[in-house]
Parts: structure tokens; sequence; C-alpha cells
């Protein structure tokens, strides 16, 4: 093997094994919430790796990264630890935001990683405003914002890309198209389903890319993400995509054929990936199984941790609601 | 009198206004196909077509705005926003169209719009998702505002709302819908717009209404064991507020005890405490015996 062989093949495996914490992750948390350890929405991210794994690693620390409510795999590509993503959702005090946010609000503001939004659509300005205050300071940093197809439907996707275009602004806009919003599939929520081709009416550069391939996601990301750093100016790519699991977890999942979701579980992308790392010789057995140790080893200390770790005190519950502010109302007079 | 789930009653609700009325139509997110995300209108899409039972893209401002312009030009629509939290997404309509249309244009237009909503904290679902904000629109002069806390409200006060040629706001509260009770069978002598005496009681006066009010029943059972019997009023209706049941009853008992799931400043607690005080002169001791019972003044924590 040359070098470069060398470093691509640590690359190809770098990317699978950050799949695969996402996917073993998320199945525990699935896990953890039929046992009542995780409560409230838990929106599982499986089958969707290839694109937050794909694109993260086209973006440099200084960049910031904002996300939806469908967040874990994002939070875990981005380098947020396992231990404190899961003492999140668990509600702990060891969690990245204390417990208060849970799975839907996942924030590592260190990391440049802004949520967690759980109001379809509300991620798109904020992103439009972190990229405007990068570009009055003149700092090099791009805004990636990670949506579903359904926000493309709120008046805020189409007032974001205008506002990103019209100052030219430095956004990656990440449609992950996943085909549903909920139970709604794609073309009973969208009177035109070509998402990237919206673009053109906002004058943004826009491609369409298979969400499937994490190699496919990844080529595209990287062009995009170059387009917005030379040329200062949005882009919006649409990744296709499919989610495998229900919608949350209160979601009976019932609007969706059968034959439909056999017929992407085909195509998963951490096992198609696996398989054609080995047609390439790149993985072997072995291999794959000290990933799969290494993975649940790191899962289940997670666990052990969030498990352990207790909950903020009530008494805490007013503070951080303003900047130094004594806490709110507590000592105000109680009539 | 059946036993129904809330949910049910609501279904039926929605039922009979579409099976007694051509002019109704119900739309929102996922009503169709998905049976409503808190499964209201299971089963309605098979029975009443998808004119009637529209599923909406994500776009509350527009939907809830054409559901007004519907119901200027004819229409009775029902529309349906999946929970309150989303609602802010459509307040501009709810406040600038539906609320001041009728007295901007000197009663030449009229909004009987009904939009229904799910309120309340649920399980653990966090900040964004917890909002208990029916009192905002209560603030609203233009509004009507119903909280339905029992099945037979959950049934009944839908068609109430449909008969009003005003826009009514209905908020179904998250925690109730899986709850039980009997369930009315007729609208004869249902009044939605006024508060119910659930519970006659002279220790004191427990005024409540949605979510709360299985919650305050229970503490009242608590209450009994120990011989205490409080009076509790469910206020139902937050717009038009009608106080008088409520003042009639603190003359008796002489202590006033508001529990709302909202926040403690200038919501539904202070408003009923602030009336108190200002209709009536008090008693010297008066102020020790009026208390709110509110939500912590901070976002909800998923904690
Ligand atoms: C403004 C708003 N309306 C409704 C909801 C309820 N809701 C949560 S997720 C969702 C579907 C969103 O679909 P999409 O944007 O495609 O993201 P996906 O879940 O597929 O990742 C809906 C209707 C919400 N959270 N916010
Ligand atoms: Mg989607």
């Amino acid at each position: 093997m040359t070098e470069a062989t060398a470093t691509a093949a640590d690359h190809d495996l770098a990317l699978l094994a950050q799949m695969l914490r996402i996917r073993r992750f998320e199945e525990q948390a699935a896990e953890c919430y039929m046992s009542g350890q995780i409560r409230g929405f838990l929106h599982l991210y499986v089958g969707e790796e290839a694109v937050a794994v794909g694109t993260m690693g086209c973006l440099t620390a200084e960049d910031r990264v904002v996300a939806a409510y469908r967040d874990h795999g994002h939070a875990l590509a981005r380098g947020l630890p396992m231990a404190t993503i899961m003492a999140e959702m668990f509600g702990k005090a060891t969690g990245c935001c204390r417990g208060r946010g849970g799975s839907m609000h996942l924030f590592d503001v260190g990391r440049r990683f802004y949520g967690g939004t759980a109001i379809v659509g509300a991620e798109l300005p904020l992103a439009v405003g972190l990229a405007l205050a990068d570009r009055l300071q003149q700092s090099s940093s791009i805004t990636a914002v990670f949506f579903g197809d359904g926000a493309v439907a709120e008046g805020t996707f189409h007032e974001s890309l205008n506002l990103a275009a019209l100052w030219q602004l430095p956004v990656l806009f990440l449609c992950e198209n996943n085909l549903y919003a909920m139970g709604t599939r794609l073309d009973r929520h969208q009177a035109m389903t070509d998402i990237h081709a919206k673009a053109a009416g906002y004058g943004i550069a826009a491609a369409a890319v298979d969400g499937m391939d994490v190699r496919a996601v990844e080529a595209a990301a990287r062009e995009a993400a170059e387009s917005v750093r030379d040329t200062g100016m949005p882009f919006l790519l649409e990744a296709r995509t499919y989610r495998l699991r229900a919608h949350s977890m209160y979601d009976p999942d019932r609007y969706r054929p059968r034959e439909e979701v056999a017929s992407w579980q085909a195509r998963e992308p951490v096992a198609s990936f696996a398989d054609r790392l080995r047609a390439e010789g790149r993985l072997d057995d072995v291999h794959w199984q000290r990933l799969e140790q290494e993975v649940a080893a790191e899962v289940a200390a997670a666990v052990a941790a969030a498990a352990a770790a207790p909950v903020e005190p009530e008494a805490d519950l007013t503070r951080d609601l303003l900047v130094k502010a004594e806490p709110v109302e507590v000592n105000a007079c109680p009539g | 009198m059946p036993r129904l789930s809330y949910r049910e009653a609501v279904r039926e609700g929605l039922r009979e206004a579409l099976a007694t009325d051509d002019r109704v139509f119900l739309m929102g997110e996922d009503v169709g196909r998905y049976g409503g995300a808190y499964a209201c209108s299971r089963g309605l899409l098979n029975e009443f077509g998808p004119d009637r039972i529209r599923d909406t893209p994500l776009s509350e401002a527009s939907f809830v705005g054409a559901g007004i312009g519907a119901a200027i030009a004819g229409m009775r629509p029902i529309v349906e926003v999946m929970t309150i939290n989303f609602a802010l997404l459509a307040f501009d309509q709810i406040v600038n169209n539906a609320a001041t249309l009728r007295h901007m244009t000197a009663g030449q237009l009229a909004v009987p719009l009904v939009i229904r909503m799910a309120t309340g904290a649920g399980r653990q679902l966090a900040a964004q998702h917890s909002h208990s904000l029916e009192v905002w629109f209560a603030h609203v002069p233009g509004l009507k505002v119903l909280c339905p806390a029992t099945v037979t409200d959950a049934r009944l006060m839908l068609a109430a709302a449909l008969a009003d040629p005003n826009p009514v706001i209905i908020c179904e509260h998250a925690l109730l819908y899986a709850t039980e009770g009997d369930c009315a069978e007729t609208a004869d002598g249902f009044d939605a717009w006024r508060p119910l005496v659930r519970e006659r009681g002279d220790a004191l006066t427990i005024v409540t209404s949605s979510g709360s009010l299985p919650k305050v029943v229970a503490a009242a059972d608590q209450l009994n064991r120990s011989g205490i019997r409080p009076e509790l009023i469910d206020l139902r209706c937050l717009r038009p507020l009608v106080l008088k049941p409520v003042l009639a009853s603190v003359q008796r008992t002489g202590r006033l005890l508001v529990v709302d799931e909202g926040w403690r400043t200038c919501g539904l607690a202070a408003e009923g405490s602030a009336r108190r005080r200002f209709r009536f002169p008090m008693p010297p001791t008066w102020n020790r015996r009026r208390c709110r019972a509110s939500n912590a003044s901070s976002p909800p924590p998923e904690s």
C-alpha cells in the first residue's frame, strides 16, 4: 500500500466507524426509551447516518453547525462526547445542557454546535444570523444548517434562503430529504418535489445527492462547502435519504408501504458501505468485529455513566434564565 | 352516559360537526393519513374524504390564515394546529387577522373559525414542546377561548364553538387525551361559556381549568379524607371570562386558591386573584388567604 492509499483506507474506515457509532447509539437509545431511562420525544437517525457523517468532515472546527431535533447523529459526528449526549438524553446534570434540553436540544457551543431546535424550520433563521455575525466580523467560518424536507414548507425556509442570498452569507443549507414529514409524504406536502431546484428562485447554487452513500455525500458536501467558502454565498445541498425507524417513539408508523421501507433498508448506509469496503479489500471480519466491540464498549460506558449521574437539583431551576440575574421571582412575594 | 376517552370525545365532536354541516372541514398537519398527532381524527379521512379532512404542509401561518379566509367566505373550517407551541408561528394570523377583522371592518366581516390545538406539558418534552399559553389568547379581544377538561366538554364544546360566529380557540390538554369519563349524550342545557362548580364545598374555593382539573380533583379527595371540603370551580372558558360563580363561592368560603399550569406573572392565577380584589372590599386578612399555584418561572426543563 502506498501512503496515499493507506490514508484513504484509514479515512474510509473512519467514516464507517463514525456511522456505526451513530447506529449503535441510536439502537441503544431506543432500548433506554423502552426501559424508561429516556423519556419524552426521541427521534432516531437510523438510516440517515451517511448524511451527518459525510458532511461533518467537510467542516472545520471554526465552522458552525445548526441542527434540528433529530440531532444525535450530528452531535456525535461533530465530536460531542457520546457520554454527555447520552446523559443529556437521560435528563441528567452531566449532560451537555445539564439535562434541561434532552434528546431534541443538544448544544455544545464550545464545539460550535448550536443544537437542537424542536420547532420545525426555526433553525434556519438562526443559521442566517450566525453567518451574518461571521460576515460582519470578517471571520472565514461558514455555517452549516441541517433541516428536513418538512421544513421546506415553512416560511422560514424561503425567507432564510432569500436573506442569505440577499446579504451574501456563507450558509450551507443541508436538506435531509427523507421523503416524509411525520406521516406526510413529500409529494403530499410539496407542489414541486425537487427541493434543491427551489434554490434557483433565490439565485442560490444547489445540488442533490444520494444520501445513502457516504462517499457521494462527502464529495458533494466538500464541493458545496468549498463553494460557500470561495464565493461567500449560500449553497443548498439536498441529500436524499430515508429514516428506517418511525418518526419518533410515539409514531405507530402506519403510513409507509412495507415494500418501500424494505427497498430503502436494502440500501442502508452502514451495511452497504461496509460491504463495499469488504469488496474493495479494505475491511475484513477481524477489523469489523474489533470495530463493533469498540463501539459497543463506548455505548455501554455512556449508558452506565448516564444512569449513575444525578439530575439537576430543582433549586437550580431558575438558574441561567437571564445573564447574571438573581433567580427571578423566587424571592418575590408568595401571594 | 357512554364512557369515552377524551380523545374519542374530541373525535365524536368532529364527526358530528362534519356530518351535520357541509361547510365544516378539518385541516392541519397529519390530520388525514396519519390520523392526527394525538389520533383525534383517526378514521375520519375514510369517512369524509380528502376534501374535508385535509392534510397540510408544515405551514402554520399559511394554513391558519387560509382558515380565516375560508371562514370569511362562508365555510366553517376547523383548523388543527398540532400543538400550542407551533401556534406561535400562526400568532400573527390569529391576533392580527382573525381577532381584528370583524372590528376593523366595522362589522362587515365575521370570522366563524375554530382553531383546535393541544396545550400543556406532556411527558418531559422539554421547553419548546411544553408550553401552556392559552392565556395569551385569552388576552386578545376578538377571540374566544375554550379549555375542555372533561370528556363531555371535549365532545360538546366543538359544536358550541362552531355555532359561534367568532373565532374560537379550543385548547385541548395533551395529558387529558387518554383520560376516560362519562360523556353527556345530548347538548341539552349545555353551556360551553361559563364556569362550572365541579365539587361543592365550603372550606376554600379552588379555581382551575384544563389539565389541572384532574390534579385538583385528586388533591380535593385527599382533603376530603381529612374533613376539609374545598369547592372546585372549572373555568372552562378563559375568554370571555365569567367570574360570577367564583366570586359567589369565595364570598362563602373566604379563601381562594387558583391552580394554573401557566406561568405566574400576568397569568391566569394573577388575573383571578387581582379581579377578586378589584371588585370586592376585602377582609383585612384577605391577602393571606389568596394563593396562586403556578409553574416555576423558567422554561420547562426536559428532566
Ligand atoms: C412548527 C412546527 N410544526 C409542527 C411540528 C411537529 N412536527 C415535529 S417533526 C415534524 C415533521 C418534520 O419533518 P421533516 O422536516 O421532514 O424532518 P424529519 O422528521 O423527517 O427529520 C412535525 C410535523 C413542529 N415540531 N414544529
Ligand atoms: Mg423528513
